[in-house]
């Protein structure tokens, strides 16, 4: 996130990534290598109770035995896993207050734009006592710095704090939960995380409340030669909602780096958990050096009735992204959705969509997906929708449409639809579209430059996805579709 | 005041010469209109002043308000206030008519030092124009262009103009395609734009949209070069006699 308008970010580095400044503070890092005495170390610091311990050397010995996927449409050369480190956390205890983190970190915040005092709001975002207002988990690396509003949470009985804070305080709600979402073996990245993971979120709204306010967690990759391996867990009781956000920002740094999340979500009988990203990791330059390798497992599970889980995504940066926002819609009646807008520009590689497995009767989909191809970049949908043999009268909506911007460029949809029932509606709609000469060439001549055009037709393309965004970071997100289009025409 | 001023323009497309040798000066307060058969150079002198791509000009030199445009991009002739009215305005999904119109009016008054145009006072100018347009409210709704008839299309045109309040309007083919009362319309929005300080040039193919608008200049164009200038009466004899007859003169 940044508070700098798209042309005060070129001033600002010279170039469009305005969150690519490093933060020059004291780190302690786990040197580079992976084995079990890594894993190991990791729990060590983090107090871990011995259970925790055996289900990440569990994961490890799975991930040793498991293939690392090629099935994306994505292009890399193998990651050498053994010259990464796996922890990185500022020198020092974690701060109990906000008075005792680093100064240089609290400055950290405020130029990405980030509230980390509670009187304060996101950047961009005017005071208006209709706002909701935001509690902020700040995750610097491999630790949570510190979570907002912690206290008027606990008073509705909502706990929203860093994971390893929920392992020493909630043990047994995270043991009921963590990993029956997407277990260990779910896939090579999966197991990876499930082995290394360090700090992410944990969220628990008790039955039939109302989350009072957006939960935002905000992850920040600063160190080099690190990967951030977050592990984000929501649950959402009976009857109850919530609306988490995420953002994510890296410096500008020439090798690439991995970030490899997992995150869960479960809502029981009636609840509902609205979930909205919007991706900034450094994409990497024009010549396609650097970058961050986005794979990630998101999925989520609607577990009771009438339950609802929707996945808003808005992906502007990486160099790589390979992630599937999926709901498993276990609950009869239950409600998955996914809205995307993935963008890609320069060399940029974007795998991404949806999977909607419907088990439960009367379960319904919806997918739109929108796809932004400029530069030599490479932008594909793939989705997988599945009608299980209960799932009476499922229903899935999908549309996936792509946005083509000059001539090198590609767009691809891998749609895949596996259907066991006779009463299920499945519908797919496609489409692929050009920003065309004679569309710039009007905007122009009634004084609008290339880039703000492209921008202005880019944010109709999206619109559907935009407006699924809570107020405070669709501003965020049409502003990044505009910086992550510069250059993209002539 | 001279707004536009061409001496002895030749340009090309796709390295075809197109325009000849092409000399016109526009005065703020003049209404030219530019009359010729199809092919013969009418559109692509609109989008050479534009600056298009892929139009280039080979010889001579065209001014804008007193300033040589050489160089200068398509969006900064426009602000410099060049307003092309378009003969197929093109559609644009997903951005309404309304967006659209304030970005551009916005841009308009980045470019000379102003703040964006409050939104209120931009709803209230373009709810005034569109009436005068006789087009409904909901229209500003729409997207840019989509599912417009041709009438309605141009009369977004009109309206883009009495917004932007352009210097200089070079209208192409403004009247094709619009039964009388949609020609009576758009003439009335460009009778109420004209003024002493700007000047409209009216590129057509048919005499009837000057029944409804005074020009002061007629020019005659036929093969990349005006034939022959003269007043009002000129188009009448053009009505009469084909641009056959006139070519030769």
């Amino acid at each position: 996130m940044s508070e700098q308008s798209p042309s005060a970010a070129h001033d600002f580095i010279g170039k469009e990534y305005a969150a690519g400044f490093v933060t020059d503070i004291e780190q302690e890092t786990i040197p580079p290598g992976l084995d079990e005495a890594v894993i190991k170390e990791i729990s060590e610091r983090k107090n871990e109770p011995e259970w925790l311990l055996d289900w990440r050397l569990q994961a490890y010995r799975r991930w040793l035995e498991m293939p690392e996927p090629t099935w994306a449409k994505v292009d890399y050369e193998p990651i050498d896993y053994q010259a990464i480190s796996y922890f990185a956390a500022p020198t020092g205890d974690k701060p109990k207050s906000l008075d005792e983190v680093d100064p240089e970190l609290l400055r950290t915040y405020e130029k990405l734009g980030i509230p980390l005092h509670e009187q304060e709001m996101l950047a961009g975002v005017e005071r208006d006592p209709d706002t909701p207002r935001v509690a902020v988990d700040a995750i610097f690396d491999s630790v949570s710095l510190t979570t907002t509003f912690k206290k008027e949470l606990q008073e509705h009985g909502v706990i929203y704090c860093s994971f390893g804070e929920a392992v020493e305080n909630h043990p047994e709600l995270v043991q009921q939960y963590l990993g029956t979402v997407v277990p260990p073996s779910d896939n090579f990245y999966a197991a990876l995380n499930s082995a290394v993971f360090s700090d992410g979120s944990f969220v628990y709204i008790p039955k039939g409340v109302r989350c009072p306010m957006e939960l935002l967690s905000y992850f920040r990759i600063n160190a080099q030669n690190t990967g951030q391996f977050e592990r984000t867990l929501i649950i959402a009781d009976e009857g109850s909602y919530a609306s988490y956000l995420e953002g994510c920002t890296a410096p500008m740094r020439d090798e690439n780096q991995l970030h490899a999340a997992v995150v869960e979500l479960v809502a029981l009988e009636d609840a509902s958990i609205k979930y909205s990203t919007v991706q900034n990791w450094y994409p990497g330059d024009e010549e396609g050096n650097g970058g961050i390798y986005n794979f990630v497992t998101k999925r989520g599970v609607c577990r009771g009735a009438r339950s609802h889980i929707s996945w808003t995504q808005v992906e502007t940066g990486s160099a790589i992204t390979w992630k599937y926002p999926s709901v498993i819609l276990r609950g009869d009646n239950s409600v998955g959705e996914f809205y995307s807008v993935a963008i890609t520009n320069n060399h940029q590689q974007a795998d991404t969509g949806s999977k909607m497995t419907h088990i439960g009767r009367n379960t319904s989909s919806t997918i739109i997906s929108k796809g932004i191809s400029a530069g030599s970049s490479s932008n594909a949908y793939r989705g997988r929708v599945r009608m299980n043999p209960g799932a009476k009268q499922a229903r899935n909506f999908t549309q996936c449409d792509s946005l083509l911007i000059g001539g090198k460029c590609a767009a691809h949809t891998f749609p895949t639809i596996e259907s066991q029932r006779s009463d299920a509606i499945v519908e797919h709609e496609a489409t692929t579209s050009k920003v065309s000469e004679d569309q710039l060439f009007l905007c122009r001549q009634r004084g609008i430059d290339a880039e703000k055009a492209v921008a202005m037709i880019v944010n109709g393309f999206c619109k559907e996805v935009l407006r699924e965004l809570p107020m405070e970071f669709a501003v965020e997100a049409s502003k990044l579709l505009e910086v992550s289009l510069e250059g993209a025409v002539g | 005041m001279k707004l536009l001023e061409l001496r002895g323009l030749v340009a090309s497309v796709d390295e075809k010469q197109i325009l000849n040798g092409i000399d016109l000066t526009v005065n703020a307060g003049e209404v030219h209109a530019i009359m010729g058969p199809n092919g013969s150079g009418k559109s692509t002198l609109s989008n050479v002043l534009a600056g298009r791509d892929g139009y280039t000009v080979t010889e001579g030199d065209i001014e804008l308000m007193g300033t040589p445009v050489n160089g200068m991009s398509v969006e900064e002739r426009a602000l410099t206030g060049l307003f092309l009215g378009f003969q197929h305005p093109i559609e644009i999904p997903g951005v309404t008519n309304m967006e659209f119109l304030k970005v551009a009016i916005d841009s308009h008054r980045i470019s000379i030092g102003e703040e964006e145009m409050n939104t209120r006072d931009f709803m209230v100018q373009v709810r005034d124009i569109s009436k005068r347009l006789e087009l409904s409210t909901e229209f500003l709704k729409r997207f840019v262009n989509v599912g417009f008839s041709g009438g309605e299309k141009k009369r977004n045109e009109i309206l883009q103009l009495m917004l932007l309040r352009p210097r200089l309007a070079f209208l192409d083919e403004t009247d094709s395609g619009l039964d009388v009362d949609a020609l009576q319309v758009v003439a009335k929005g460009i009778n109420e734009f004209r003024s002493g300080d700007n000047g409209v040039v009216l590129v057509t193919h048919y005499q009837r949209l000057l029944n409804y608008i005074d020009v002061d200049f007629v020019h005659i164009m036929v093969n990349g070069t005006i034939v022959k200038s003269g007043d009002a009466q000129l188009a009448h004899e053009v009505e009469a006699q084909g641009y056959a007859g006139l070519g030769k003169a």
